[in-house]
């Protein structure tokens, strides 16, 4: 099997490229793809849709497929940054306040301010990066806790945003952003207008988690923070980025609900953070961080989307849908370990037991 | 830190402010009495006045108890984001039994607090078995038990008719000027601090919250002691359930939805380290008065209610904030002892006349933990 004698390969530091004696992967790549979590999920979409449509009435329905989306665009978003920073390790809590912020701010901007709705949209999505970079700061450079830093901003841009507006909303937004809001692409078809920034967006993240050197660092921070810094990774400026970036686009998702609903208000989006956390760990991403993907991530928010929209049709209330999503979670993360119990069950009943095994697992499992 | 001050020239006050600083329930208790004498200076009715003395007392009771389970699950290191929903689930149980039952009310009581047991035993043990992190558990049980809520409530709701009398009026009742609710809160308070404090089952909260792995190793039961520090959380907020019922009268669809942020944010304000190991339950219990006292005093002080929140959350990041800039200076600290401490023992000739001054200039006690530069004490001599 191997091509290169044991003794040359000590012996001879001065050639660079020794053949590998071992494969490059453990297994197939067919196999690599078909066996994981994302492909689970993609599955399961996959039954659910088919399941709806032949089971579910008026599921194919042609206003079906426009809501879905439509309704779905907004966690669709927010999960795109949300599985970077989730993947590094961290957590953001204050995403749907930072919406609620951004929406007030865009209302008051043009209404009040009388800024034209152009200049006003930059200046919301602005706000929401001073949001997003305040977090990463905090978070990033001097060092806290995300979970405890974003459930503080959870309360303090959500109130700036209520005393910015108090219980008022506004509502005088121009016909043709409303209506671009709510325009489908192609007259007839499913695809509301929302779906081509998030194509765009969501290339643009695809390409920045998975196939750049950043993306390779945000990867290696949530596996090993320290050994990501000793590799050359600015951990802190990689974690900040994101952080700005989930700002952003939260700012995005600010406008985009206030023109959808027409209304900005400052309980637009109350708890949507943990739909879309929800969602992103439906998908695949471990929250420990370090792994997860984006397709696996865009399965689990259509998933959600999904099954709402079916039970809806179905004549079931939105409490019986949350407790199912509840559930969903609570078991596609449970998943994991109750793979890992029977293996190790599978092992130690082979008798190869690994020393180092439980006492590794117990410290993960603690930390949330 | 205090055996440091004589040591000091000039800066005996800035140690002390540090020293107070140092200690979070303090410092939080402090901020407390300000705000509120600030509040009554503004308004007599606030604090002398009897509703004002009443309310000021009974309303954090609630968040009291919710904040005191919140402490013992974030000290082992979790988190428990189910508790609103849980105050929903068993507000509601206690209206329908009331219903439904002629049970007696302290019957009630306890069948809310055993209910919010179950759901915290849920949690507990999908956590400690299951092998997943606390934040996904009770984020996907918060769901559920919101869900189940509903559900099970549909459109109805609990009016003040349907709850008897006595019960009621446990709500707006007092025993020597102090409401009884504030007492069960109390009460609970100072058993589990006492608990926390003392206890084996306590201090193991603790060495499981510092280091999971080295508690695991010292052959502490983590999973059990997981599963009682949710239980806990779950039979704290169920008694908050009932007390939401007794304060309020009613039970709406919307009760309790938010507070568990609201819990956790009291006990971070309190001092409670979220990535455990550290905090007691009076800080987060003074965290939770605190908060809730923002809540009615600021638009007392002229400024809107609507900025409530916005208060609330700076001052959750200014604690932690506050915490990481301590903790670093602290560091600073050791690290320059330990450094001062080396460089004596290992080369004294070299720093004689330093080391000379400093060494009789100090109490014993201090000269370790001294962070004042070498030059200080001869700058003093002078």
């Amino acid at each position: 099997m191997s091509t290169v004698s044991p003794e040359a390969t000590p012996g001879s530091p001065e050639t660079p490229s020794v053949e590998r004696t071992y494969a490059a992967y453990s297994r197939p790549f067919w196999q690599r793809v078909v066996l994981s979590r994302e492909f689970a999920v993609i599955a399961l979409l996959v039954a659910a849709i088919v399941f709806s449509r032949s089971q579910v009435e008026y599921f194919d329905g042609p206003q079906t497929m426009y809501y879905l989306f439509r309704d779905s665009a907004s966690v669709l978003l927010l999960a795109l940054p949300m599985t970077a920073i989730i993947i590094t390790g961290e957590i953001d809590l204050s995403v749907a306040s930072i919406v609620g912020l951004t929406s007030v701010s865009f209302g008051m901007l043009h209404d009040d301010v009388g800024l034209s709705a152009t200049i006003a949209a930059l200046l919301a999505i602005g706000v929401g990066v001073v949001c997003g970079a305040f977090n990463g700061f905090l978070i990033a450079y001097v060092g806290l806790p995300s979970i405890a830093v974003t459930i503080g901003t959870l309360a303090l841009f959500r109130g700036i945003g209520a005393g910015l507006l108090g219980t008022e909303s506004r509502t005088d937004f121009p016909e043709g952003w409303t209506d671009w809001a709510k325009d489908r692409i192609v007259e007839g078809q499913p695809y509301p207008m929302v779906l081509i920034p998030f194509v765009v967006l969501a290339i643009a993240f695809a390409l920045l988690i998975h196939f750049s050197s950043f993306g390779r660092g945000i990867f290696e921070i949530g596996q090993n923070d320290e050994a990501a810094h000793f590799t050359g990774v600015d951990v802190a400026r990689t974690k900040a980025i994101l952080f700005v970036l989930s700002g952003a686009v939260a700012g995005f998702v600010g406008i985009y609900l206030t023109l959808v609903s027409g209304v900005a208000r400052a309980e637009n989006a109350t708890g949507l953070e943990l739909s879309v956390i929800a969602a992103v760990l439906l998908g695949g991403v471990s929250i420990f961080g370090g792994r997860g993907a984006l397709h696996g991530v865009l399965a689990g928010v259509l998933l959600i989307g999904v099954i709402q929209r079916a039970m809806l049709l179905n004549g079931q209330t939105i409490n019986v849908i949350n407790i199912v999503i509840g559930v969903l979670l609570v078991l596609s993360v449970m998943s994991t370990s109750l793979l890992a119990a029977s293996r190790r069950v599978l092992a130690a009943s082979r008798g190869a037991r690994s020393s180092g095994g439980p006492s590794r697992s117990a410290g993960k499992r603690l930390l949330s | 830190m205090s055996a440091a001050t004589p040591s000091r020239d000039g800066s005996s006050l800035g140690a002390a402010v540090g020293a107070l600083l140092k200690s979070r329930e303090v410092a939080v208790a402090v901020v407390l009495v300000l705000l509120i004498a600030a509040t009554t200076l503004k308004s007599d009715a606030f604090l002398f006045s009897s509703t004002g003395w009443r309310d000021l007392l009974l309303t954090p009771s609630m968040l009291v108890l919710l904040a005191v389970g919140q402490t013992a699950v974030i000290i082992t290191r979790n988190v428990d984001l189910s508790v609103g929903s849980t105050l929903g689930l068993t507000a509601y149980l206690t209206g329908r039994l009331f219903i439904d039952t002629s049970l007696p009310i302290i019957l009630v009581v306890l069948a809310a607090v055993l209910m919010g047991a179950v759901l915290g035993l849920v949690n507990g043990v999908l956590v400690a078995w299951g092998r997943v992190p606390a934040l996904v558990i009770t984020l996907g049980t918060m769901y559920i038990y919101r869900g189940a809520f509903l559900t099970w409530a549909g459109s109805d709701r609990i009016n003040a008719g349907d709850m008897p009398r006595a019960f009621r009026d446990l709500g707006t009742d007092s025993i020597l000027g102090i409401p009884v609710l504030t007492i069960v809160a109390v009460v609970v308070l100072a058993a589990v601090g006492y608990y926390l404090h003392t206890a084996r089952g306590g201090r193991e909260f603790y060495a499981i919250g510092s280091d999971p792995d080295a508690a695991h190793l010292y052959g502490l039961r983590i999973s059990r002691r997981i599963m009682a520090a949710f239980v806990l959380s779950g039979a704290l907020a169920g008694l908050a359930g009932a007390v939401s019922a007794a304060r309020f009268g009613t039970v709406s669809s919307s009760v309790g939805t938010g507070i568990e942020f609201e819990a956790v944010g009291a006990a971070v304000i309190g001092g409670v380290a979220i990535f455990g190991g550290s905090g007691t339950v009076w800080g987060a219990a003074l965290g939770a008065f605190l908060l809730v006292t923002i809540n009615r005093s600021l638009p007392v002080l002229g400024i809107s209610d609507f900025w409530q929140q916005a208060v609330v959350g700076a001052l959750i990041v200014g604690a932690i904030t506050l915490d990481r800039v301590l903790v670093r200076r602290q560091e600073k600290k050791l690290v320059a002892a330990r450094d001062d401490a080396g460089s004596s023992h290992a080369g004294p000739p070299t720093r004689e006349p330093v080391v000379a001054t400093t060494a009789p200039g100090s109490p014993g006690a201090s000269a370790p933990g001294d962070t004042s530069s070498p030059t200080d004490p001869q700058e003093g001599t002078r």
